[in-house]
Parts: structure tokens; C-alpha cells; sequence
């Protein structure tokens, strides 16, 4: 009996926390965006205004098309670094993996340095056929921006998996004659899969609910964490962002939910 | 043996992400040292931009440290306590909980501090405080602080541990403090440096629950970005990569110490 009381104790200050600052908050938006004139309808204004559902399939092919491109370049390259030893290794995986710790501004801020008007690309193309390539500010900036900060973390998801992917296992399939299309089909990929399903769907859901690259590269994108923003600060259009908001929640959440489910069942089915 | 072309091709793809990568990133510190970006190496390099933005954005760099150690000491006092209370009661309650306090991982930032602003929109002084953005900070970091720590507690032995002290008559708290803490210092340890990496660089947040006397870094450098000469936006990121990058050599270098411990 004594150590529950103890156990309590442990955990009331988080309790108290996430009642405070979590779920009566997140009750209050559920509240608002049942408040606004179309009451309970206010909840699929997301769906039922042209608008508004848009923005969200650009946003939807925005998350996809980056977490598919994602998946392809770090599952090359979780492949091409796992068991092999080179210098310089570690200052190579640093540099793949620090921008980790950037917050999507920088990251929008980063694709201006290189697609923006004074950026690196160009430069390039200035010096070399005349006009000054700009991308920073279209949809495929945004999807370098994406990019650039779903990669990392993806990255060492999948690295960690193909680093446990026996070599020999490899080696034994190509001695057989299988070609390279055959080996990523039957042997790798197969291997990979629990942690690419993982990652994509990170990746996927972070995607979805990007903000600060967005804020700093889509002045005339509407994808719909801006839409959040600009019907709060500027329509003060409070039950629509919260409607909207609650919407998008839905969508992340639930990609993690899958993705998470999804890793148990590989793992308890061996 | 000669080297096979989807060999090849994975080395070019992987060089070519590195750079994708990096070379903005060392356009950018070139940037904020450069006299006139636009103009090239030949105009020489300085510091003035640098020191511009210590004039323009001193507050923010001092702010972001101030709410980072802050939200530091809550999500200890929170976080640590918490998931060892978690991994004692294990079982479907816990599971629960535990879902619940990770929600703000997997809800965006924008949507959590719209709810937050409609609740506690309306105390101002509390509204408008720093505590505010502390709270925000500690919302999306703690899952963060607890996972590291149930991590670890699930590795040790800690109930034999906490069974061993209290035989030798030691009361709950002391052998939470005395035994169970100095055990998971590692999970700890691991933790903060996330949750100070994430905190100075929050800006989703951050950006809804800022007031013009509340400006964290990022929400300086958004403002940056949007108003201020390429020159002046370079170095200010080059601030915060000074800031950044030690935690980030500090959480590189913890994961390696305990998977060395972890192998030995």
C-alpha cells in the first residue's frame, strides 16, 4: 500500500502538467472549433470548402512525394555506409545527421542560400547559360526544404536496420547469380522494411505538420499549417484554425499510430 | 575485387546528399564573415555582421538560454520522477499515460500552442511572461526526457536495486534519490542535452506563443530572414550554430560512451 501512495507521488507532477497544459487546452480547441457559425459542421470545414481542402491535398502530395523521395535516397545511402569502415565515418554521419537539430526555419533559410535569389544554384546557372535559376520560393523549394530535414532522421532509422542485416546474407545471394534488382527485392529490402515503414511514417507525419520551413519559403503556398497560421493571426478566424488544427493532429497522429502498430507486429512476428 | 556499379552508384547518391546537406549550411557561415555576399571573396571578411546581430538580437540569444535551462529543470522535476513511476506500475495504465504525455510529439506545435493561447489566452501576465513559452517548451520536450530515462530503467535491474536498499531499512524517497537516480544518470544525462538541443531550436511553438517581449532565437530568426540583408540572416544562424553544435557533439558523444558500456 505504501509504495502506491509512492507511486503517486512519483507521477503527480506530471499528471498535474499534462492535465494543465495538455488535455484541458486540447479540450478547449475541440470546444472552439465546435463553436464557430456552422457549429458541429465546423469539424469537416477542412473537406467541404473548396478552399480549405486544396490546401490540404497539397499538402497531402507535398508529405508523400517527400517521404518517398526520402525513403529512396537514405535507404541508398544506409546501404552504401553500413558495414563499411572508412576515415572520416563518423564526421561524415555527424554531418548527415546534424541538421537534426534544426529548427525549419533555418532549413527554409538554407534552400534560399541555395535556390533563393542571391543562392548557390543560381550563381551557377548564371555564369553558365545566362539566367538566374530561382526555386527557393515554388513548391519544389518547399520540397527541398522537406527534404532536407526528413532525410537525417530517416537516415538513422534505416541505418541502424541495415547495420543488424548480416553482409554474408548478400554475399551468399550474389554467389547464386542473383542480379542487383533480385538482391534488393528478395534480401535487403525485405530486411529494411520494418524500419522504413517506421521512418516513412515519421517522416510523413513531421511533413504534414511543418512549419517553420513553410513560414520561410511558402509566401504564396498555402499548405495547411500556414493555413492554421494565417486564419488565427490574420482572419482571427479562431474555431476555423481550431478545426483545421484539430484535423491535422488527426492526420499525424494517426500515421504514427500506423507506423508504431505496424513495427510491434514485425517485431512479435519475428 | 573490382568495385560493382550499384556500389558506385550509392557512393555518388550518398556524396550528393552530404553536400545537398552541408554546403548550404557552409554558404551560410561564409555569408555572415563576408563583406558583401553578393560581391564574393574579393571584398574581404569581418566581423561586423556578427556584431550587428549581437547588437539587434542579444535578448533573444540570452532568452533562448534562460528558457532552455528553465524548461530543463521542469521536465527533470517532471519527467524523471514520472517515468520511473511508469516503468513501476508498467502494465496497460502506464501504456496509457504514456501515450498521453507523448501526444505532443505527433500532434504539430502550431495546433498545441493554439490551444494553449485559447485556454490561458486570457491571463495576461501569464500570457505575456516567459513562463509561458517555458510551458510550451516543456510540453513538446518532455516525451523526450521520459523516453530517455524508461530506456535506461528498462535495461537496469531496478528492482533488486530498490529491494536490496529497502531491506536494509531505507524509505522510498531516499532510495529513489540514492539508488534508483544516480543508476539512470546516463538516461538522464542523454535527455537533457535532447531537450536543450530541441528547446533553443523550437520554433513552431514558439512562434504562436512569443509576445514582442518573448522573442526566442528562432523566432529572431524567422524575423531575420524576413526583414534583414542576407549578411546580417547568415550571421545570426551562424550564432546558433555555435549554440547548436556542442550539444550536438555532447549527445553524439553520450550514445557512443553508452553503447560502449552497453558492448563491454
Amino acid at each position: 500500500m505504501r509504495s502506491r501512495h509512492f507511486d503517486l507521488l512519483l507521477i503527480l507532477p506530471a499528471a498535474i502538467f499534462t492535465l494543465a497544459f495538455l488535455i484541458l487546452p486540447l479540450a478547449r480547441l475541440t470546444l472552439e472549433a465546435g463553436s464557430g457559425p456552422g457549429g458541429l459542421a465546423g469539424f469537416f470545414v477542412i473537406l467541404t470548402e473548396a478552399r480549405f481542402r486544396n490546401s490540404l491535398i497539397v499538402t497531402l502530395v507535398l508529405a508523400i512525394v517527400t517521404t518517398v523521395a526520402t525513403l529512396a535516397v537514405a535507404t541508398v545511402a544506409a546501404q552504401t555506409l553500413a558495414h563499411r569502415k572508412f576515415p572520416g565515418r563518423g564526421l561524415l554521419l555527424s554531418m548527415l545527421t546534424f541538421p537534426l537539430a534544426f529548427p525549419g526555419v533555418v532549413v527554409g533559410f538554407m534552400i534560399i542560400l541555395f535556390g533563393g535569389r542571391l543562392g548557390l544554384v543560381g550563381s551557377v546557372t548564371k555564369s553558365l547559360i545566362g539566367t538566374n535559376v530561382v526555386f527557393a520560393y515554388s513548391l519544389f523549394g518547399l520540397f527541398l526544404g522537406y527534404l532536407y530535414f526528413s532525410v537525417p532522421r530517416v537516415l538513422l532509422t534505416i541505418l541502424a536496420a541495415a547495420e543488424k542485416l548480416d553482409p554474408s546474407l548478400v554475399e551468399a545471394a550474389r554467389s547464386l547469380g542473383a542480379g542487383p534488382v533480385a538482391i534488393q527485392r528478395d534480401v535487403v529490402l525485405p530486411a529494411l522494411f520494418p524500419a522504413m515503414y517506421t521512418g516513412g511514417a515519421l517522416c510523413f507525419a513531421t511533413a504534414m505538420g511543418a512549419f517553420g520551413t513553410a513560414f520561410t519559403l511558402a509566401t504564396n503556398i498555402d499548405v495547411v499549417p500556414m493555413l492554421i497560421y494565417t486564419e488565427f493571426t490574420l482572419a482571427t478566424n479562431a474555431s476555423m484554425a481550431a478545426a483545421i488544427s484539430i484535423a491535422l493532429g488527426l492526420i499525424t497522429w494517426a500515421a504514427l499510430v500506423v507506423a508504431r502498430s505496424r513495427a510491434m507486429r514485425d517485431v512479435n512476428g519475428g | 575485387m573490382r568495385i560493382r556499379w550499384t556500389t558506385c552508384a550509392g557512393i555518388v547518391i550518398t556524396a550528393l546528399l552530404t553536400l545537398f546537406l552541408i554546403v548550404p549550411v557552409l554558404l551560410s557561415v561564409y555569408a555572415g564573415l563576408t563583406v558583401n555576399y553578393a560581391r564574393g571573396i574579393s571584398a574581404g571578411f569581418t566581423l561586423d555582421w556578427v556584431r550587428q546581430v549581437w547588437g539587434l538580437y542579444s535578448d533573444t540569444v540570452l532568452r533562448s538560454l534562460v528558457v532552455a535551462l528553465l524548461t530543463l529543470i521542469l521536465t527533470l522535476l517532471i519527467g524523471v520522477p514520472g517515468a520511473y513511476a511508469l516503468v513501476r506500475r508498467g502494465g496497460r495504465f502506464a501504456r496509457i499515460v504514456e501515450e498521453i504525455v507523448t501526444l505532443p510529439v505527433a500532434i504539430p506545435g502550431l495546433a498545441l500552442a493554439l490551444a494553449m493561447i485559447l485556454l490561458y489566452g486570457g491571463f495576461g501576465a501569464f500570457r505575456q511572461s516567459t513562463l509561458f513559452v517555458v510551458i510550451g517548451h516543456v510540453l513538446f520536450t518532455l516525451p523526450f526526457m521520459m523516453r530517455s530515462v524508461i530506456a535506461i530503467l528498462e535495461t537496469i535491474d531496478w528492482r533488486t536495486l530498490d529491494e536490496g536498499a529497502a531491506s536494509l531499512g531505507s524509505p522510498a524517497w531516499r532510495r529513489f534519490v540514492d539508488v534508483i537516480l544516480p543508476n539512470v544518470r546516463p538516461g538522464i544525462v542523454a535527455g537533457a542535452l535532447t531537450v536543450v538541443t530541441l528547446s533553443i531550436g523550437e520554433f513552431n511553438l514558439t512562434w504562436m506563443m512569443h509576445t514582442p517581449m518573448t522573442k526566442t532565437l528562432p523566432v529572431g530568426l524567422a524575423d531575420a530572414y524576413a526583414s534583414m540583408r542576407l549578411e546580417i540572416a547568415s550571421a545570426y544562424t551562424l550564432v546558433f550554430l555555435v549554440m547548436v553544435i556542442p550539444l550536438l557533439v555532447g549527445v553524439q558523444a553520450v550514445a557512443d560512451l553508452s553503447e560502449k558500456r552497453t558492448k563491454s
